[in-house]
């Protein structure tokens, strides 16, 4: 059990892991409890419980191909170590899920918030949760002393602009809205002179829910960002693709298409507090790059976390060690 | 449509044995090994897909299939009718009691679309089953959601009823029941809050409005790209409420949509419409057979079908087309032509409709824009050139003034007055065969056949491929 244990020595990170223990509580009990159950001590290795073991990850939404990968390699290692009993195999797991996260890359969850102008700008198909996260976003940059502007950039869906607005309130920072049905190009380009000439350090710019097949959004999506890195060099800092944990597999070609048009810088993984594990989310990692920044736990300002790979294998297999 | 890509790795496990003469159980296995995969992949729950191919081998392995001439095909059926049993078998025709007043009640998970399906369904039930229907606000969680279905009902026409958010749902539930049966509303329709399923205290207040209204139909809303857990949430959402239904949103995106078979094979009940677009009549009542068909890569011709003759007027058609043989055709009508084609939805929608062209989209540009650039361009002829094309043709100040005007260039004018003389030469060349024999329960051959030539070097190609392009 050596190599957990020593990811959770400090108290510190020991607390924050139980949050998210706490947070993905419903998470854990339906799927990794199963695994627990497979893994007792004394269970024989078998073909039976490789397959059991791939369906447990596969109802994790963890990629196919990532799982068969996953399930091989555990096959690999049994009989390289000639390991007999099942218990031997959560260590391995464990590791490996982390290891094939990581790739021996620095993985760094902060958001790129520099002293000057930032744009944070937050994409993803419909409903998963760009508004709300963008609340959240606010209220924690807004602890620490920045001064945040939200930008109404989804002019299209009906009560988009007051959803975003009535957030702004509650956590109160500055708003900037067009009328609906405004350029959203037009929005950001206005939004940015507002922001120079009052002094703003991060704008958060919402945009319309977009399915990534749709070629005329997807151009549209393009343009926003261009007009946002013509307006101030280097932005936007960050572009972050907003993902509802329940996604499957299609959050794979999500991630691919608006990486494709806007070179995301991470993924935001919200709705983990119910019972879905957004494990589409290791895939994404995988195969395209791009790593997780934060999760949504829930539905109040306070319920956003940066994400930490060891403290979500902890919160998955904290039962299972 | 959206299951293009299940389609894809179907048909290439069925390539396997499409041609061959007997199936070994070696074979079949292999081929249950590709639909497994295949089926995962499209996120259909993995026990149902065990169920599945366990099923498909059985009778894939049954002496029939064996000793039949052309097994392949055999498979083929037995896949098919398996998945098209699996997502409910019948279409499931959406009725409504005109005797008395219908309640509809939607629920569902965050972000699964109910606001926006309960503006469209509304719409559906006003224009297809001429109903008066009354849209519900009930969801005083979400900020701005009372907003978002006041504006849909003010683009749809249609009056919602709300009393903000500070009033309990079951309150304002109650009341819109009185305002309804004093309004002569015969359909209403209840958009609630989305909530996780496992959040017992917002499951509560569910059961409240259920208790309080006494719905008819209680319509789950379900995300199409929804992953395994599509099972979970269908089981939680009927154990405590007894769904009669439910709608599959966001068709329209690539997703496999498994999560479509999860749900009909957990709760058992009919999927009844499936969700298309952003447009508010993007709306489809579920029909499982097509859906099985297009996930066997048999495209989904039936729809469009449908979507042709609900949006053109034959008449106009015939007129039309006369009126290109006779080499009349003018801007004028090819405006008319854009519109029949915009109101039947977007481009990529209708193509995805068509078999075979699904493999094809993926490097088309299509882009219903192009049709808001040439009904500008055309908006910036004048009336005589717009009944006489020849005046543009001729004219090159005049071609520099429509592109000025609209804000085109120049070389798109010319490209819209080539493809108005490919379209009249093609339909010249139908022409040659008699008008009347086209079939007019078909009019789809004629679509294709005037949307053919738009663009120099497509001519010639096969008939209806390049159908639609701009």
């Amino acid at each position: 059990m050596g190599f957990i244990k020593k990811l959770f020595q400090t108290k510190k990170r020991r607390e924050k892991a139980q949050k998210y223990k706490i947070g993905m509580e419903k998470t854990r009990q339906n799927v990794f409890n199963q695994l627990n159950d497979l893994l007792k001590s004394g269970q024989k290795i078998d073909e039976d419980l490789f397959e059991a073991i791939e369906e447990v990850f596969i109802m994790a939404d963890i990629g196919v191909d990532t799982v068969l990968k996953l399930v091989n390699h555990l096959r690999e290692t049994v009989e390289v170590k000639k390991l007999e009993d099942a218990e031997a195999l959560k260590e391995i797991i464990v590791e490996e899920m982390f290891k094939r996260y990581v790739q021996e890359e620095i993985v760094d969850t902060n958001l790129n918030v520099e002293d000057d102008l930032n744009v944070l700008l937050f994409v993803g198909v419909n409903g998963v949760g760009k508004t709300t996260t963008i609340g959240k976003v606010a209220h924690l940059l807004m602890q620490e002393d920045k001064k945040v502007l939200m930008v109404a950039g989804d002019t299209f869906r009906a009560g988009a602009i007051n959803q975003l607005r009535i957030w702004s309130e509650r956590v109160g920072c500055d708003f900037f809205e067009k009328p609906q049905g405004s350029d959203p190009s037009s929005v950001m380009f206005d939004a940015i002179q507002y922001a120079k000439a009052n002094d703003i350090d991060v704008l958060l710019c919402d945009t319309a829910g977009r399915l990534q097949n749709k070629q005329n959004l997807m151009n549209e999506l393009q343009k926003i960002h261009r007009v946002i890195g013509r307006e101030i060099e280097g932005a936007p800092q960050e572009t972050l693709l907003v993902l509802d944990a329940t996604t499957g597999q299609n959050g794979l070609s999500q991630a691919k298409i608006f990486n494709e048009v806007t070179h995301l810088s991470g993924v935001v993984l919200t709705k983990l507090d119910g019972t879905a594990k957004g494990g589409i989310a290791l895939a994404i990692k995988e195969t395209i790059g791009i790593p997780v920044k934060m999760i949504g736990l829930g539905e109040k300002l306070e319920d956003l976390e940066y994400f930490d790979i060891e403290e979500y294998i902890y919160g998955l297999f904290s039962d299972v060690i | 449509m959206a299951f293009d890509q299940l389609s894809d790795r179907m048909q290439m496990a069925l390539r396997r044995v499409r041609g061959k003469a007997r199936l070994t159980e070696k074979d079949i296995d292999e081929m249950m090994r590709e639909v497994r995969l295949s089926l995962l992949e499209a996120d259909v729950n993995f026990k149902v897909v065990k169920n599945f191919t366990k099923d498909i081998k059985e009778k894939a392995k049954g002496d029939k299939i064996l000793k039949g001439l052309n097994p392949s095909q055999q498979v083929v059926k037995v896949v098919h009718e398996e998945l098209k049993e699996l997502l409910g078998g019948e279409t499931s025709v959406f009725t409504l009691d005109k005797s008395k007043r219908t309640t509809i009640m939607l629920c569902g998970l965050q972000g699964s679309g109910k606001t926006t399906t309960a503006g469209k369904l509304a719409k559906y039930l006003k224009e297809k089953e001429s109903t008066n229907p009354l849209l519900v606000a009930l969801d005083v969680y979400r900020p701005a959601a009372v907003d978002q279905l006041i504006t849909l009902g003010e683009q749809l026409n249609i009056p919602v009823f709300e009393r903000g958010i500070d009033d309990k749902p079951e309150n304002i539930a109650k009341d819109s029941l009185v305002y309804a049966e004093e309004n002569g509303h015969d359909v209403v329709i209840f958009d609630t809050a989305g909530r996780l399923h496992i959040d017992e205290t917002l499951m509560g207040e569910l059961q409240r409005i259920k208790d309080t209204i006494t719905p008819d139909e209680i319509l789950l809303v379900l995300d199409a790209m929804t992953g395994q857990d599509a099972v979970s949430v269908a089981e939680h959402f009927h154990q405590s409420l007894s769904i009669t239904g439910s709608i599959i949103t966001k068709l329209d995106g690539d997703t496999r949509g498994g999560a479509a078979l999860s749900l009909r094979k957990v709760t058992d009940v009919p999927i009844k419409f499936m969700g298309l677009g952003e447009k508010l009549d993007a709306i489809e009542v579920f029909h499982p057979e097509r859906m099985a068909s297009r996930i066997l890569g048999m495209g989904d011709v039936l729809t469009l079908i449908d979507k042709v003759q609900e949006n053109v007027d034959e008449d106009d058609m015939m007129n039309m087309m006369e009126k290109m043989m006779s080499g009349k055709f003018n801007f004028n009508d090819y405006l008319k032509q854009l519109k029949m084609i915009k109101r039947m939805g977007s481009l990529g929608s209708l193509m995805k409709m068509i078999p075979g062209a699904g493999k094809m989209m993926k490097n088309a540009d299509l882009d219903d824009k192009k049709l808001v650039y040439i009904e500008t361009l055309i908006g910036g002829m004048t009336k005589a050139e717009r009944k006489n094309p020849e005046l543009i043709k001729k004219s090159s100040s005049r071609r520099r003034r429509i592109a000025n005007g609209s804000g085109r260039s120049v070389a798109e004018v010319n490209r819209l007055i080539q493809t108005l003389d490919q379209q009249a030469q093609a339909v010249k060349k139908m022409g040659t065969m008699d008008p009347s024999k086209l079939d007019p329960k078909n009019p789809m051959k004629g679509m294709q056949g005037l949307q053919q030539p738009q663009k120099q070097g497509k001519k010639g190609k096969g008939k209806g491929k390049g159908g639609f392009r701009f």
